[in-house]
């Protein structure tokens, strides 16, 4: 892996959450390089730590110990805004439970990172209705949320994920509210954009879904305990297939 | 982020919750409305009153007989009865004297008017010519009376515009003759309706010439001698000569008060502004009231949108940017409240005007400007408390809640 591939570069990561007296661990000396382009299962127990590492690398949170590398750039300690600035041209977010904006239609969900990111009208109006076409949503622009299925719901979340072309989609649960078809559907959507190039990094407990992911990273206790990139014998060339 | 999409976004986020925005721009209107509405009832006194004053005549310096107070205005001047008589030839002194425009006597009692076998009580005023210009009358008809002639066999009368729709109807009165007490009269003119003054209104009045009047009221006394000077800077000087005058013709005894309209005037401008002011800031408590309303219901409402805090900055928002379309909501209720309460307050005013047609009850521009922007005031200082509370909500903690 050359540094150009390299987009994230965690090195000794620890994360510590303080409960009245007692110390929760909830990071400790994580190192993990992840390349472009990279689709990554991360699976654990629950307060294995794998949503704080999400965190983490979604910016939504900061290390404690440990340096942070995303896109060459040392993020670690940036400000809060500066934090902002980067989720939002580079990260995108799918929870579990989708978090649409109820009183907002489809479109204009979609068009929230846009709206936010202060981005001309009709650039904005462009995007969405090439997303929401994207998504098979054409019909459903106007409908909001209450009146969406699940999967609807998920592929408007996927939509909106992925409506300021970040590098690094971050997926908490992504199926977790979800049928096993509908599931699916969206595991397919993720890893249709993975193949565009997009780095997916997918947390899950669900072990067919984690079986899915070209690498398997397993945590237990807030450490990695397993990493199926380290047991690949070529990295590079393996990333150089993508 | 854009200012026009943070205010759709609010504007948004408010519509959203129907009922609570309504109850706060309730809550808010009632405010602005009833700052719009107590100023208009304390302006409309104020207005109502000078006006009374100013509408008998502008520059007026009045004499009045008796003494009650050695200095200022009192009410109770306008009511005094007098020690020694104030008559027709100090009036005609008084005409002499250098700022002095007109003059004009005056003696009011009420008389019995009788024409065409109807009788009706009226206020009999008796004066001079000048009267008219000091008063700043309007005849309808005819014209007002004359110096010329002055205790004629058949003297002059103007009648009030109520006078002669009660004694006449529809039919021209000039030149008819209408008995007064007990003598006969020439109808020579008709006042215009409206006129009013020293809470007399001149629809109900018969004006005759003074001498006439002093004849039949049997008396030498004068109720009142108005005087017009010749500009305002001349009111002061005139006074004092006025009063010199009185005094020398009075064997040295100050027994008149002379008053000047200005002075009264603007004496009763100020004590009645201080009072709209006073009843202003009464109803701004209100809008007080509105505004920590308006902080609490925003923080209800950052409590249930924790998740959509979370996700908007997950999103890429910033501090800033939260803070914004919170506070911007917050504004924006205010600023609905504002003008619904604006809305109100100048329905509340005119239906008082409809009322109460003489009380001009028309809220002050800048009662009018004060409301509105303690509403936005308010509105921005308690919507800050909310949005700062949005703006430092934890990202992770706020997405986690459902």
């Amino acid at each position: 892996m050359t540094d150009a591939d390299t987009l994230i570069r965690l090195a000794d990561i620890g994360r510590t959450f303080y409960l009245g007296d007692s110390q929760v661990q909830a990071l400790r000396d994580i190192d993990l390089n992840i390349a472009q382009g990279e689709y990554i299962a991360v699976m654990g127990p629950s307060g294995s730590g794998k949503s704080t590492l999400l965190n983490i690398l979604g910016l939504l949170d900061s290390a404690d110990t440990g340096i942070y590398h995303l896109a060459g750039r040392d993020v670690t300690t940036l400000a809060a805004d500066e934090q902002a600035r980067v989720r939002s041209e580079s990260v995108g977010f799918i929870f579990q439970s989708f978090h649409l904006v109820p009183r907002l239609t489809a479109a204009a969900n979609i068009e929230l990172p846009l709206m936010l990111a202060g981005i001309a009208l009709d650039e904005r109006a462009r995007r969405v209705k090439q997303a929401l076409h994207d998504y098979g949503l054409d019909a459903r622009a106007a409908h909001r949320p209450n009146e969406l299925s699940g999967g609807q719901r998920q592929r408007v979340a996927i939509a909106r994920a992925t409506v300021m072309r970040p590098t690094l989609l971050l997926a908490d649960e992504p199926t977790g509210n979800l049928d096993r078809v509908t599931g699916e559907e969206v595991v397919n959507l993720l890893e249709a954009l993975n193949a565009q190039g997009v780095t997916l990094i997918v947390v899950t407990h669900d072990q067919a879904l984690g079986a899915r992911a070209r690498r398997q990273v397993k945590m237990d206790d807030g450490a990695i305990v397993s990493d199926t990139a380290s047991n690949l014998a070529v990295k590079a060339a393996g990333n150089a297939s993508l | 982020m854009r200012a026009s999409d943070t205010l759709r976004f609010a504007s948004y986020a408010a519509i959203g919750s129907p009922v609570r925005t309504l109850l706060l721009v309730l809550a808010m209107s009632i405010g602005v409305a009833s700052v719009v509405m107590l100023t208009a009832l304390g302006d409309g006194a104020r207005r109502y009153v000078v006006d009374e004053f100013s509408s008998i005549g502008t520059n007026l310096v009045v004499v009045l007989p008796g003494r009650s107070e050695t200095r200022g205005f009192n009410p109770a001047n306008l009511v005094t009865s007098t020690p020694r008589d104030l008559t027709v030839s100090d009036a005609e002194a008084l005409l002499r004297l250098s700022g002095v425009k007109r003059v004009a006597p005056l003696v009011v009692a009420t008389a019995e008017v009788k024409a065409a076998g109807k009788l009706r009580e009226s206020i009999l005023i008796g004066t001079n010519a000048d009267y008219a210009q000091l008063r700043n009358l309007k005849l309808s008809l005819g014209r007002f009376l004359t110096n010329t002639e002055r205790g004629g066999s058949s003297p002059e009368v103007v009648l009030g515009a109520l006078v002669r729709t009660e004694l006449f109807g529809a039919h021209n009165p000039i030149g008819k003759s209408v008995r007064i007490g007990d003598r006969k009269y020439r109808v020579v003119g008709v006042l215009a309706e409206g006129g009013r003054g020293m809470g007399i209104t001149s629809n109900d009045v018969v004006i005759v010439p003074i001498v006439s009047a002093q004849a039949m009221l049997n008396t030498n006394t004068l109720f009142r001698i108005l005087i017009e000077a010749n500009s305002r800077e001349q009111i002061n000087p005139v006074k004092a000569r006025v009063l010199k005058t009185i005094i020398a013709r009075h064997e040295g005894e100050e027994d008149i008060t002379v008053i000047a309209q200005d002075a009264v005037l603007q004496t009763l401008d100020k004590i009645l502004n201080v009072l709209t002011l006073g009843i202003a800031g009464i109803a701004a408590i209100s809008l007080a009231v509105a505004g920590i309303l308006v902080m609490n219901v925003m923080l209800v409402s950052v409590t249930q949108r924790t998740a959509e805090i979370g996700l908007l900055k997950a999103l890429g928002a910033t501090t800033d940017a939260v803070q914004q379309l919170f506070l911007f909501e917050a504004l924006l209720l205010s600023v609905a409240g504002a003008v619904v309460g604006l809305w109100l307050g100048y329905l509340g005013s005119a239906f008082l005007r409809y009322l109460y047609p003489t009380f001009p009850a028309y809220p002050p521009l800048w009662a009018v400007l004060a409301g509105l922007s303690i509403a936005l005031l308010a509105g921005l200082i308690f919507g800050v408390i909310p949005a700062r509370r949005a703006a430092r909500l934890d990202a992770i903690q706020a997405l986690s809640k459902k």
